[in-house]
């Protein structure tokens, strides 16, 4: 070992393993990274990749293992470890400081002296163009759209000299044209002799972009895999263990009445910015109505004035023909109108993370019984019902929920709004998180409400999903409805074009 | 050549989850963290030169030496119990209300109201009175404060807490004007209550001990089995989930902070009426900040509320033996009491973490 | 006007203390950590300088062991919530019990060593702690008595509050210290030590609430030691540093703002207030202020967004 051995690896991972507690998130996983590919890591949410690649980028420490950098063994115990090694990772949530501008964010933590903000300005501007990123390094993050952030992010690592650039589900929070121009950023970078690392579990995308796939399924290692001598189906199949249909069935449901009819509404934020602008549309029962747009479109704004939670500043909400607003969120869960959010966190709303699966049935019926005091029997037995109904994995309906895995406590939460038979249900994001057995899981609970009449809000991040499963799907993007189609007679690459600003006429510009 | 210039070594000690702790082996290890504080106590009171193990020894005799002792130390306890079951609705909705002294103190003024002026009812109607008269004081000034965190989200921690001193020098006023004692010869003081308006004593000791073992019981039942109690326990978790469950979360807080204070207000009625039998600028007294600690280390249960209430009313009444024998001031609760809750607070994190010892031998 | 520069230069020398509990809570939230333990560090200042200096005659070595006093204070707190991630209302509340009581005690447990059964600084520190007279400028008219006629302590106050301001807006370390407090996972990922920079600042901190301590001790006591010495002044200046919006220099104003409702009585003609009323003055004015900055928060002159939040690298 006296000189450095040449190889053709910039990274090489051995015999990984990680436990966290009793669960093992990662078992003897070997990785290869060539000098100038793109590597897809493949598998469920759930399989291990974020952690394996956590460990390469210093968050996390291999209880066993070896990572190798450039063919010389190498013990990364944080992230300017990796940065040291030439490893920059771009998380799925963007770690960023929101009240610092973009050049602020990119050189925080770098080593050099701090320079004239002009001088930066410059350098980081450079450093843009040769890669063809659009950066504004003066503008503060909490004022990004999305992409721009991970723009910031992307930068962040390429100036501290990344020649490893690992990005985390990039794509999960782009539309169709943003993914694209990325996925050309990315090629460039190659292009350059920069290695990538993408964790996905979008197959297409996987296709579109990289080399080589390495797959990962339930912490285990399964396979590697050259891009072009495989496909879509083939890559499943090692994804998931068996074969299996990826298709989504979308029941075909004669619709019934109307039920709900949202008529010019409008609604602000806390922070007087306008979150719903002028916003129309209606819902029948025994439809799926998909709801597409960027984070932030004013998707939970909409969600949370017509389960009563916020105040319009004007326009209606027609349930069966009569006005809503003003009514309580407890009149309007009387009605029959159900909403189940699950937020970034999954827990931080609809279900109390310290109580068990008994107390969190009782949510929204405690108050059901006459008298002081709560009644535990029915939630106790509705949660029995539930556990076998949807094979919900608990070691009791006593265990507090947060230890239950994502899908689990998303069963749970869906599960409580179904069983209290609404006529409206509103569900979004329903499938964060989960692998694919537990997303088809949630699929059919919704289709089987449809065929019970139910109408059904779907507020949804894969546009894959939204397109076989809804209806119709109604597109918002800064807060106004740019468009409402019907799901079998559009295209991904419309929806994207409604979900941006393009689509729109030049009069309006957003603010 | 070793390639020791790119791989720097794994740290010593690094932070790892573990299995989170059985309820029973948390428990023994708060026990630990009480017997390690005791000894950190010991070695302090070794610092200022004292024999600790006699120093403590002198702490459980002082408290249990005669009937006159016991019934001391269940004197102390009281308002530490009391306040503590008041606090404990507060921060079971994580609320930080730090202004249980305040509190305390407007319930001993409200009470104090009727003890002064209305002396000449019927002593059970007038001990009726100045109960209710304690809660309203209390709660009022638990109102407050929560009527800022839901209209315009105000820290009620700092809020709570300006509210203690304003509470004090509301006393004060009273105690120099309206309410001065005529009597007193210009000595700034309040008047001593009639007979009437004193609380009685049962089995020797103020019937306060009587209400605070009421107290246990019904927030215990208030907290474990009814729909308020379930709206805070939900409330506390997440405001987000509260609303979304149809809750009206700022109709709780209020609610709740009412209750909370009106609790504690009852301590000032009790301290007042029972204890020191006047309106003192010390009738609070620092309680209300102890009991934040007694709280926290009870885990927020009234049961064990009253376990720990009394431990440290062990520890303050003997404070005050050992004040007389070997000359340590009364202080020394408080430095006792802090240094037991840094190693239950510094314990609880091996509740659910670890620390991880590098392996021997590097990495391989 | 003579009465007004009297007043304006007593509202000085009595916001001091509240300048460096201020400045050094300042310095806690910046890191993300709500330390409400000021009152106890401010304590624990207090009656190490003041024994220090009682038994050495010297006031430096007096003001090192009140920023010792302080910032032992502070790292007990920085064990607690930074490494074993205790609750940090609850660790600073517990902080602040201990410290006054550790101040009390000791201070009466050095009052029964002493003979006279008082404890007052000996003649050598009082004479370095009053007001400096620079020869040609603490004469000059106005200016001099407005700008020239302090302790030391108030401009040692002022230097680190300006330091202070200097340090995390214009350094490099001072961007680290700010991403930490917004974003601490954020900071992590940017190859920031966030746990060696918290615990510098947080005892730095505690250090600084400690010297604002020992005023407390040696000026507004007058130099006799007083059990409570501190009186609540660490309490005011938590809530100060809300009205500062966490900038140390205006940290200056605010304080020289509250020392003035301290000693407002003194300048007002007394016309039946009572007494009590001018006591309750300053906590009444933070409690108004405290709902007034609550009823127009923004987004940059707010808290730090990781304050009172523990961090463990791999919670995400």
């Amino acid at each position: 070992m006296a000189e450095t051995k040449s190889t053709n690896y910039a990274i090489e991972c051995r015999g990984i393993t990680k436990s966290f507690g009793s669960v093992k998130a990662n078992d003897n996983i070997n990785l290869t990274l060539e000098k100038g590919e793109i590597l897809a890591l493949l598998g469920e949410n759930g399989s291990g990749k974020t952690t394996l690649m956590n460990m390469i980028s210093g968050i996390y420490h291999p209880d066993q293992g070896t990572i190798l950098v450039n063919g010389e063994e190498a013990v990364i115990n944080s992230p300017t470890d990796a940065m040291n090694f030439g490893i920059g990772m771009i998380h799925q949530h963007f770690k960023l400081v929101e009240v610092f501008n973009a050049m602020d964010n990119i050189v925080l933590g770098t080593k050099e002296k701090r320079r004239k903000p002009k001088v930066l300005k410059q350098e980081i501007v450079e450093l843009s163009r040769k890669f063809g990123l659009e950066i504004n390094p003066e503008q503060k993050v909490y004022n990004m759209s999305v992409s721009e952030k991970q723009t910031v992010e992307i930068m962040k690592a390429l100036y501290r000299g990344a020649n490893v650039l690992i990005l985390d589900e990039p794509t999960a929070v782009l539309t169709p044209q943003e993914t694209e121009k990325l996925f050309e950023i990315l090629r460039k970078m190659r292009d350059q002799g920069r290695s990538i690392i993408i964790i996905t579990h979008k197959l297409n995308e996987v296709m579109a972009v990289s080399d080589r796939v390495v797959i990962l399924r339930k912490g285990e290692y399964i396979d590697t895999v050259k891009t072009s001598e495989t496909s879509v189906t083939e890559l499943t199949e090692l994804m998931v263990g068996r074969p299996i249909s990826l298709e989504i069935e979308r029941l075909e449901v004669d619709r019934g009445d109307k039920l709900l009819e949202v008529v010019d509404l409008t609604v602000y934020r806390e922070d007087g910015t306008k979150a719903i602008d002028d916003v129309r549309f209606d819902i029948f029962r025994g439809e799926i109505l998909g709801v597409a747009g960027i984070a932030g479109s004013g998707q939970k704004e909409l969600c949370e004035t017509i389960a009563g939670l916020m105040r319009p500043k004007k326009g209606a909400i027609l349930y069966e023909k009569e006005n809503i607003i003003g009514k309580s969120p407890k009149e309007i869960i009387d009605l029959g109108i159900h909403m189940s959010f699950v937020p970034e966190d999954r827990l931080g709303m609809g279900l109390v993370a310290s109580m068990g699966m008994t107390d969190n049935m009782l949510l929204k019926s405690y108050n059901k019984n006459k008298g002081i005091f709560v009644d535990k029997k029915p939630a106790k037995k509705l949660a029995q019902d539930l556990i076998g109904k949807l094979e919900i994995r608990t070691p009791g309906t006593e265990t507090p929920v947060r230890h239950l895995s994502g899908g689990n406590v998303q069963k749970v939460l869906l599960g409580r709004e179904i069983e209290s038979s609404p006529n409206l249900l509103i569900t979004a994001y329903p499938v964060r998180g989960l692998d694919i057995n537990s997303s088809y899981v949630i699929y059919d609970l919704l289709n089987e409400q449809k065929k019970k009449n139910v109408a059904i809000i779907f507020i949804g991040e894969d546009l894959d999903v939204l397109l076989e499963l809804s209806d119709r799907i109604m597109v918002l993007c800064h807060g106004e409805v740019t468009g409402i189609v019907a799901a079998a007679e559009t295209t991904k690459e419309e929806i994207g074009l409604m979900m941006t600003d393009s689509v729109r006429g030049e009069a309006e510009a957003h603010g | 050549m070793a390639n020791m210039n790119n791989t720097a070594k794994e740290p010593l000690i690094r932070i790892g989850k573990r299995n989170e702790l059985t309820a029973k082996n948390a428990m023994f290890l708060r026990l630990a963290a009480f017997g390690l504080a005791l000894v950190a106590g010991g070695v302090f009171i070794l610092a200022v030169g004292h024999n600790p193990i006699s120093v403590y020894w002198t702490i459980i005799r002082g408290s249990f030496r005669s009937e006159m002792a016991i019934q001391a130390t269940i004197k102390y306890m009281i308002p530490l119990l009391i306040t503590s079951l008041g606090i404990t609705l507060a921060f079971r909705m994580r609320f930080w209300n730090i202004g249980a002294e305040g509190q305390v103190i407007m319930g001993a003024i409200f009470a104090s109201y009727f003890a002064l002026f209305f002396d000449g009812l019927p002593h059970v109607l007038l001990i009726i009175l100045m109960i209710i008269a304690g809660i309203i004081g209390g709660g009022i000034w638990g109102l407050i404060p929560a009527f800022f965190k839901v209209r315009y989200n105000t820290n009620e921690t700092l809020f709570t807490l300006m509210l203690n001193y304003i509470a004090l020098y509301i006393i004060v006023f009273l105690r120099d004007g309206p309410w001065a004692d005529p009597e007193s010869g210009g000595f700034p003081k309040i008047a001593r209550f009639s007979k009437n308006a004193q609380l009685d004593k049962i089995f020797g000791v103020q019937a306060g001990w009587i209400i605070g073992i009421i107290l246990v019981v019904l927030v215990f039942i208030y907290m474990r089995y009814s729909k308020h109690g379930y709206e805070i326990n939900v409330v506390g978790e997440s405001k987000a989930t509260a609303r979304y469950a149809g809750m009206n979360v700022r109709k709780i807080v209020l609610r709740t902070m009412f209750i909370s204070g009106g609790i504690c207000g009852i301590t000032g009625m009790v301290s007042a009426t029972g204890s020191d039998m006047t309106l003192a600028t010390a009738v609070a007294g620092g309680v209300g900040f102890t009991a934040i600690i007694v709280a926290w280390l009870a885990r927020l249960n009234p049961f064990t509320i009253l376990l720990v209430s009394f431990l440290f009313s062990v520890l303050e009444k003997g404070s005050t033996v050992i004040q007389s024998e070997f000359g340590l001031s009364t202080d020394s609760s408080e430095v006792l009491q802090g240094i037991i809750l840094f190693f239950v607070l510094g314990c609880e994190f091996f509740v659910r973490y670890r620390f991880i010892r590098r392996k021997k031998g590097g990495t391989d | 006007m003579e009465m007004v520069i009297k007043f304006i230069a007593a509202a000085v020398i009595s916001g001091t203390p509240l300048l460096y509990g201020t400045v050094g809570e300042i310095l806690n939230e910046k890191s993300g950590h709500l330390n409400l333990g000021v009152e106890g560090m401010m304590s624990m200042g207090a009656v190490s300088g003041f024994m220090v200096g009682y038994y050495s005659d010297s006031f430096l070595l007096s003001l090192i062991a009140a920023f010792l006093g302080g910032a032992v204070g502070a790292a007990i707190y920085a064990v607690l919530t930074v490494t074993f991630m205790a609750d940090q209302n609850v660790t600073g509340l517990t902080l602040t019990i201990f410290g006054i009581g550790l101040g009390n005690f000791l201070g009466l447990y050095y009052l029964g060593l002493s003979e006279s059964g008082t404890l007052k600084l000996p003649e050598k520190i009082t004479g370095q702690m009053r007001s400096i007279n620079i020869e040609g400028l603490s004469n000059l008219p106005v200016v001099g008595k407005l700008l020239f006629s302090y302790n030391p302590f108030v401009y040692l106050g002022i230097v680190i509050a300006i330091v202070l301001w200097w340090y995390l807006k214009k350094t490099k370390t001072g961007l680290s210290l700010r991403a930490i407090g917004e974003n601490p996972s954020a900071a992590d990922a940017a190859g920031i030590r966030v746990t060696k920079l918290k615990y510098i600042n947080i005892i730095l901190g505690g250090g600084i609430c400690g010297i604002g301590g020992v005023y407390c001790a040696m000026i507004i006591n007058n130099g006799v030691w007083i059990s409570n010495s501190v009186g609540g002044f660490g309490w005011i200046a938590v809530a100060l540093v809300i009205f500062a919006a966490w900038s140390p220099v205006r940290a200056i104003f605010g304080s020289f703002v509250f020392g003035a409702f301290n000693i407002l009585r003194y300048y007002v003609p007394s016309v039946g207030i009572p007494e009590a009323f001018y006591d309750m003055l300053p906590f009444l004015v933070t409690a108004l202020v405290l709902i007034v900055t609550s009823i127009r928060q923004s987004k940059e002159n707010s808290q730090p967004a990781g304050c009172g939040i523990n961090y463990f690298r791999e919670d995400r």
